[in-house]
């Protein structure tokens, strides 16, 4: 596949698939800096969507300068306060084939980056996870997760800014607020933020 | 402000909806925003508003409201019996609500989303930016409740009374290929369209929901989350196609076979549980 594969979303939009999650962060990094003519640039976890475009291939042409940034995460760190306490932790910690302790280390270890928000305003799908830990969501969702709930799901960690239906496998909860539509930055966990958890 | 609303009954859903939530899809926000734009353009234009002025989207009729000073008002949309002060008036131009009297809107003849704008507009505080009120994640002013009192803003433009609305004209929808549309068998659009679906029951400011042939996929794996946009077409595992509307989530995880022209997407506000769609496809695309 090129670096860059753009595909028409409607008239007015572009779907730009790029290699992986870390592609589609630098590129809609990228294209934010370079402000480019697009009102919503939207990463999802292998591309980034461009929406409200009025000249295509305009946009086509700036985003053709952009080559893939190996280098390391740049956004803002986060810290996240932990209380190890989650209905799945003990599940969680027979799958990595370690006991609770080993998987409060083992989270607190990763470095994650927000991939891209979905499902909620301010929920952050956040990467680093290695491919090894992956564990699958919950045959059946929960039907109220409370807010700060910290649960994985495949290879990705999340947070529940607020409450709701899921089926993430809870290993704790964080008294941060997540989403607050009052503050400037309504979200704490924007994409391209690097996040770490800690025990409290 | 100049003046408040007085809601008796907000009916099934009212909510507040200006021009939508622009620019925070990537932080998970829904745009929101009326679901038939030409019919809230035109009621705030009948009442000399701006068009990004905050207006009532009324679903399934029912509303009854009052004003404590008198204002000019204007209902659009789907065609709804209207009585102001107890006299039954038309829709579709500007009528005045004086102080005391009330406004009552009957239950739609045909479609469902009525516009009610306001001179001066909705003066409800902003969330983000905007005024409009999101059903998915209830991002925004509160949905309408029985009993609420609306601020209305400064009237700055005298009513416009005389206008020519956009004609109703339904028909199929039209669309342009998805960016998945390779993620289904040849000629999967093409049997979309030649394919007549009905209005389920789920429809809402979401999505409406269609039932009906389920488009053939050629990938079965998972598609990764992708951001999405208003007016696509997404195709569920279970094969009912869903065109996205005002507050869909910005990202999902189900192909997109077709994008729905914007120029059409005011009839997803107005079809019923029930009715038939089909789809077509735009000239040139």
């Amino acid at each position: 596949m090129d670096v860059l594969d753009l595909r028409a979303f409607g008239p007015a939009a572009v779907l730009a698939e790029v290699a992986d999650s870390a592609a589609a962060r630098s590129l809609a990094a990228y294209a934010r800096a370079a402000r480019v003519d697009a009102e919503e640039v939207v990463p999802g976890a292998r591309t980034v969507l461009f929406d409200g475009v009025r000249d295509v291939d305009g946009l086509a042409r700036r985003l053709a300068d952009w080559t893939p940034d190996g280098g390391p995460e740049r956004g803002p760190l986060v810290e996240v306060p932990v209380v190890y306490d989650g209905a799945d932790l003990h599940d969680v910690a027979a799958r990595w084939g370690t006991d609770v302790d080993g998987v409060v280390a083992r989270h607190g270890e990763i470095e994650f980056v927000s991939a891209f928000c979905g499902f909620a305003p301010g929920f952050a799908y956040l990467a680093g996870l290695p491919e090894e830990h992956a564990v699958p969501r919950l045959d059946t969702p929960r039907g109220r997760v409370p807010a700060g709930s910290v649960g994985l799901a495949g290879s990705w960690c999340g947070v529940y800014p607020t409450a709701s239906p899921g089926g993430w496998r809870l290993l704790g909860r964080t008294e941060l607020t997540l989403w607050d539509p009052a503050r400037y930055d309504p979200a704490l966990l924007a994409p391209g933020t690097r996040v770490r958890f800690v025990p409290v | 402000m100049s003046g408040l609303l007085a809601v008796e009954s907000a009916g099934a859903l009212t909510t507040v909806q200006d021009r939508g939530r622009a620019g925070l899809a990537h932080l998970g926000v829904p745009r929101a925003g009326p679901l038939d734009r030409p019919a809230a353009t035109l009621a705030n234009r009948l009442v000399g508003n701006d068009p990004a002025a905050a207006l009532l989207e009324v679903t399934w009729g029912g509303l009854a409201l009052t004003s404590d000073t008198g204002v000019w008002i204007a209902v659009t949309g789907a065609p709804t019996p209207v009585e102001v002060a107890g006299a039954g008036r038309g829709s579709g131009r500007a009528e005045w609500l004086p102080a005391g009297g009330r406004l009552r809107l009957g239950t739609p003849v045909t479609g469902v989303r009525s516009y009610v704008a306001v001179a001066g507009g909705i003066d409800v505080e902003p969330v983000l930016g905007s005024r409009s009120t999101d059903t998915l994640a209830w991002v925004g002013p509160p949905r309408v409740q029985d009993g609420a009192l609306l601020p209305v803003g400064a009237p700055h433009a005298p009513p416009a009374p005389l206008d020519t609305p956009r004609p109703p004209r339904p028909g199929a929808l039209r669309v342009v290929p998805g960016p998945r549309a390779d993620w289904f068998a040849d000629g999967a659009l093409d049997r979309l369209c030649a394919a007549s679906y009905v209005v389920g029951e789920e429809s809402n400011r979401v999505g409406l929901r269609l039932d009906g042939d389920p488009p053939e996929r050629v990938r079965a794996e998972e598609l990764p989350s992708e951001g999405m946009v208003l007016g696509a077409v997404q195709v569920p595992p279970g094969g009912q196609p869903v065109v996205l509307l005002a507050d869909h989530p910005p990202t999902g995880g189900y192909p997109v076979l077709a994008v729905v022209h914007q120029d059409d997407l005011w009839q997803c506000a107005q079809l019923r549980p029930g009715d038939p769609v089909g789809f077509a496809r735009l000239r040139g695309a």
